[in-house]
């Protein structure tokens, strides 16, 4: 499986969302998108070009384009507004707690450029708190998909689930995991490897990085489960439960601070139900900085190695 | 279509009950903003029963025109004009603050009929109405935007990302109608950070300006005729008022920003203005 892994066709997450919102915008005369001048950097411009009257220019001023999208949704628009993801939520987080999520608007709040793997641009265009501050807010649904199609999946998805939803892609083409036929279930954790000795819970491009690691240890004798957590708020909890109950350890893995991201949510299901030990693979309470996108992943502790050794680790604890 | 029409006098009168409304539902509740409630009253009447196109038995009406109280601390004046429109019944008024009811402190949209969107964080309301108004223009919809500002909430620099987008886009549908009563809790607005001169700023950033007496009623209607007529740019109207407008001992105090009155004090502003906390708290309590 390992060579087949590293033969994966490489695609942009980014690019997901752009062809997704223009086969919206064909079937959908309610779909509206902003943008706040990366327009096309985050890939809103194959709809700008395609539908130019339902695409709003916002110039660089993200809170008045989360809080314009709240007034879109209230005559029944369904607006996806979209810069970088630092931009898109910390930039306007106010406007996304009150006028969007306290008002439950029918907004899609879309970050591209998430996590470390933004590369040379450093730490201020590294999107790495943006799950756990989009996941504290009542209302609103975090979804972080894992390659091309999932992303074109969940951006079609998210259209039609009701009020805020936080979509939340990368800025470097990635390895394509599903295919244009692979189901998203919005809310459900998927199986990609099965094993009972321990399991890897990832999101976004770990989860590529979570099934190197569980070849590498597949090898070595260590039979690991694969998920991919796509959905982090609501979360799969059934699915951790029994993931816990069946594999007794759990390595979280995400392109996110350590704090308040996904593992910190799955953690809060294992202590609430089945409190078994779980490592973190994440960014450790630190900002990001310029270099290779690949670079960044080694020297932040997210690669395959490092979920082998997090792993490992948790194994002496079970 | 305004369901009510009220002429001048009509509007006069409506505006009284709205202040004895504001007092009442103050007094009962112990906590809230008064003053700026008091100063927005008489062009908010003018709004509800006037002015907007609206449908109190059926607030998500389609069709209907939008109002933000982007200061979203006036709710006394906003809770008021929508139960004396019928939105929900007046004794509502009387829970106003208090637990599990549906009037908040700040307006919630999912809890209040009539109530847009929630708001309680300044300079977020403009933009939403931008987002309304550009909306409908993309639909080729004629229906009116409106969004009542205060002067200290000009200090945020959001506001000036939605006034640029709606001069940008030549909203022409929307218009604003600022309380300038030049008063906030730390003291005079030009004392605190100055946001003079307005008119010159708003013009700068391709809106027509009109400034009135915001208490004049003749003036208030001339306004908003002229904001409803005027093509190719948005509208605003800077209301010169006077913080806690009917009240002698509030009028002009920065003080009243966000206290209530105690008992004994909303008994005198109630006789000023011609009642008393028992009858207007048996009317609100009966309706």
């Amino acid at each position: 499986m390992l060579k087949e892994l590293t033969k994966l066709e490489m695609k942009k997450t980014r690019e997901g969302f752009g062809h997704a919102l223009v086969e919206l915008g064909e079937k959908d005369e309610r779909i509206v998108v902003l943008a706040a001048d990366v327009t096309d950097s985050v890939n809103a411009g194959f709809f700008a070009r395609r539908f130019p009257e339902r695409f709003i220019q916002m110039g660089i001023a993200e809170q008045n384009m989360a809080a314009v999208a709240t007034g879109l949704s209230l005559i029944g628009k369904i607006p996806f507004y979209s810069t970088y993801s630092v931009f898109s939520t910390c930039r306007c987080m106010d406007q996304i707690r009150i006028s969007i999520c306290y008002s439950n608007a029918n907004v899609k709040v879309c970050g591209a450029h998430g996590g470390i793997s933004v590369g040379p641009d450093g730490a201020t265009h590294q999107a790495m708190e943006d799950i756990a501050m989009m996941r504290s807010l009542p209302n609103m649904k975090v979804i972080v998909p894992c390659d091309y199609w999932q992303s074109k999946r969940a951006t079609m998805a998210a259209a039609y689930i009701d009020g805020p939803v936080f979509l939340r892609f990368g800025r470097e083409a990635v390895p394509t995991l599903t295919d244009e036929s692979t189901p998203f279930e919005f809310g459900k954790g998927v199986v990609l490897h099965d094993g009972g000795d321990a399991a890897i819970i990832a999101c976004g491009v770990m989860v590529y990085e979570a099934l190197v690691a569980s070849e590498v240890l597949g090898k070595q004798g260590i039979d690991c489960r694969v998920i991919n957590l796509h959905t982090i708020k609501p979360i799969d909890r059934e699915l951790i439960i029994r993931t816990a109950r069946e594999c007794g350890a759990i390595v979280t893995a995400e392109e996110h601070q350590v704090y308040g991201g996904m593992g910190s949510a799955v953690a809060e299901v294992l202590v609430s139900h089945v409190p078994v030990p779980q490592e973190f693979v994440a960014v450790m309470d630190r900002f990001g900085q310029s270099g290779q996108p690949d670079e960044l992943l080694r020297a932040f502790g997210l690669k395959s190695e490092d979920i082998v050794v997090a792993v490992k680790r948790v194994l002496k604890r079970k | 279509m305004n369901p009510f029409n009220y002429s001048a006098e009509q509007l006069q009168a409506a505006a009284l009950d709205v202040r004895r409304d504001i007092i009442t539902m103050l007094v009962e509740a112990k906590s809230g903003h008064t003053g700026g409630p008091l100063s927005c009253t008489d062009f908010a009447t003018a709004l509800s029963f006037r002015i907007l196109n609206h449908k109190p038995s059926e607030p998500h009406w389609a069709d209907r025109d939008f109002l933000f109280y982007s200061i979203g601390h006036v709710t006394p004046v906003n809770y008021s004009l929508l139960a004396e429109c019928g939105y929900f019944p007046l004794k509502d008024l009387m829970t106003f603050r208090k637990l599990n009811s549906r009037l908040q402190g700040h307006p919630h949209r999912l809890d209040t009929p009539g109530i847009e969107v929630s708001s309680g964080s300044l300079g977020q309301g403009l933009s939403i109405a931008c987002g309304v108004a550009k909306g409908s223009s993309i639909d080729k919809h004629p229906r009116r935007v409106f969004c009542v500002m205060g002067d200290g909430e000009l200090q945020e620099g959001s506001c000036w990302e939605a006034i640029m987008f709606a001069g940008h886009y030549h909203l022409d549908k929307l218009g604003v109608i600022i309380d300038y009563n030049k008063r906030q809790i730390d003291g005079e607005v030009p004392k605190i950070m100055d946001i003079a001169p307005l008119a010159d700023k708003w013009q700068a950033f391709n809106w027509h300006v009109l400034e009135i007496d915001g208490h004049d009623i003749q003036q208030i209607l001339a306004a908003y005729d002229e904001m409803l007529h005027y093509q190719g740019k948005p509208t605003v109207i800077i209301a010169h008022t006077t913080m806690g407008k009917g009240v002698s001992f509030m009028e002009g105090k920065s003080e009243w920003h966000g206290k209530p009155p105690t008992m004994e004090q909303g008994e005198q502003a109630l006789q000023e203005l011609g009642t008393t906390y028992d009858e207007w708290s048996s009317r609100l309590l009966a309706g």
